[in-house]
């Protein structure tokens, strides 16, 4: 078994090179499509305001939330409230609520089904036109691994015990 | 204070649960506590022994998402219009049209995603509800993983929505061919959160308390 600290690195990590990855993932262009002449780049930001009229609007908000603001709020919540364990420091106040929110926050953070979903797309269209994959898609593929990989790791009774242990 | 054999592995009859042993759990990061705490002084979250209205927020969620579910699948999910010809197509309407493609793989993904989870966790979470309420002490063990099951897969359901979302942000191009999200989308991703909803407010002790006085 590695030791606390060792883990909590990994995990600190991971969740770092995660947050990095989704700002490139929603800055970079996505997808590409060419039919006929026509071309049209579509960023993970245009698949949001695809529901932006009348009555979509709240769906629009609610995917912005579900595929990136609510992943980039639970690595940032997780960088928060376990960069100092790291160190062996102090918590920093408002570490446990940032990790409980974290942690109620995950069955809400749906990145990996998205890019399912992004899949299942590619194929709908794959006869229509030609699609070409932006460096948006693998960042957006690297952060899903990733998540996967730190969630993984985390045990969040071990560190609800460090957390405790730290006496933030 | 009283001191109980935790270790016996007997029936589950033999089983002593926190409430029976004066204790209560916090259920966001397992701090256990004596049994008249009302905050986890640990992660700062409400303690509830047993969440009481627990099955009318289940039926009420579930209600609202077998309804949004409705109009999910009658209106259409896309509208396509190219040069020759516009469509709509329905839930339905496009895992057939993956069929005719030759996708049979993607079409089941889709069926699955679409139609199965979402109707497997309607019955299974009235199949929960329903059970507890008659207090059955019958399958508990069953029971309690049908509720992680439904738990953990049933945001998978929300592929088509993106789906959706990615194909009209992509499918752009003037005249030649366009895409647009249909009032469905916004039904369907509704039912998913709605029944997401009512499975996160099933509180999954009550299983256990069949036999028990529960209150």
């Amino acid at each position: 078994m590695t030791s606390q600290p060792t883990a909590m690195a990994r995990i600190l990590s991971l969740a770092l090179t995660a947050f990095i990855m989704m700002i490139a993932a929603v800055s970079f262009p996505f997808l590409t499509l060419d039919a006929g002449g026509l071309h049209n780049a579509t960023s993970v930001i245009d698949a949001v305001l695809a529901f932006n009229d009348g009555l979509a609007i709240p769906l629009a908000v609610a995917v912005a939330f579900f595929i990136m603001v609510i992943p980039l709020i639970r690595l940032a919540a997780l960088i928060y409230a376990l960069g100092p364990l790291v160190r062996e420091a102090p918590a920093r106040p408002g570490a446990r609520k940032a990790f409980g929110l974290a942690e109620r926050l995950r069955p809400w953070s749906m990145a990996e089904i998205f890019i399912v979903g992004v899949t299942v797309a590619l194929i709908k269209v794959a006869g229509l036109a030609a699609v070409t994959i932006g460096p948006a898609f693998w960042a957006f593929a690297g952060v899903v691994i990733i998540t996967v990989l730190k969630d993984q790791l985390i045990c969040r009774y071990s560190i609800w015990e460090a957390l405790d242990q730290s006496a933030g | 204070m009283q001191v109980f054999d935790l270790g016996s592995t007997g029936p589950i009859s033999g089983l002593i649960t926190a409430r029976e042993a004066g204790l209560v759990a916090c259920q966001r990061c397992g701090q256990v506590h004596k049994r008249d705490a009302v905050y986890c002084k640990r992660c700062e979250g409400a303690l509830q022994s047993r969440d009481t209205e627990s099955l009318q927020k289940v039926w009420a969620w579930l209600i609202a998402g077998m309804i949004a579910y409705i109009p999910a699948n009658v209106y259409p999910m896309l509208l396509t219009s190219t040069l020759v010809e516009r469509s709509e197509s329905t839930i339905i309407g496009g895992v057939w049209e993956l069929i005719h493609h030759g996708s049979i793989g993607i079409a089941i993904i889709v069926f699955v995603a679409s139609v199965m989870i979402p109707m497997g966790k309607f019955v299974a979470i009235i199949y929960l509800a329903v059970t507890v309420q008659q207090r059955s002490g019958a399958h508990q063990h069953g029971r309690h993983k049908a509720y992680e099951i439904v738990e953990f897969i049933g945001r998978w359901s929300m592929i088509d929505v993106f789906v959706v979302a990615i194909l009209s942000a992509l499918v752009q191009l003037n005249t030649i061919a366009t895409i647009n999200p249909g009032i469905a989308a916004v039904s369907f991703a509704l039912s998913v959160i709605f029944t997401m909803l009512s499975a996160q407010s099933f509180d999954a002790r009550l299983i256990w308390d069949a036999d028990r006085t529960a209150g």
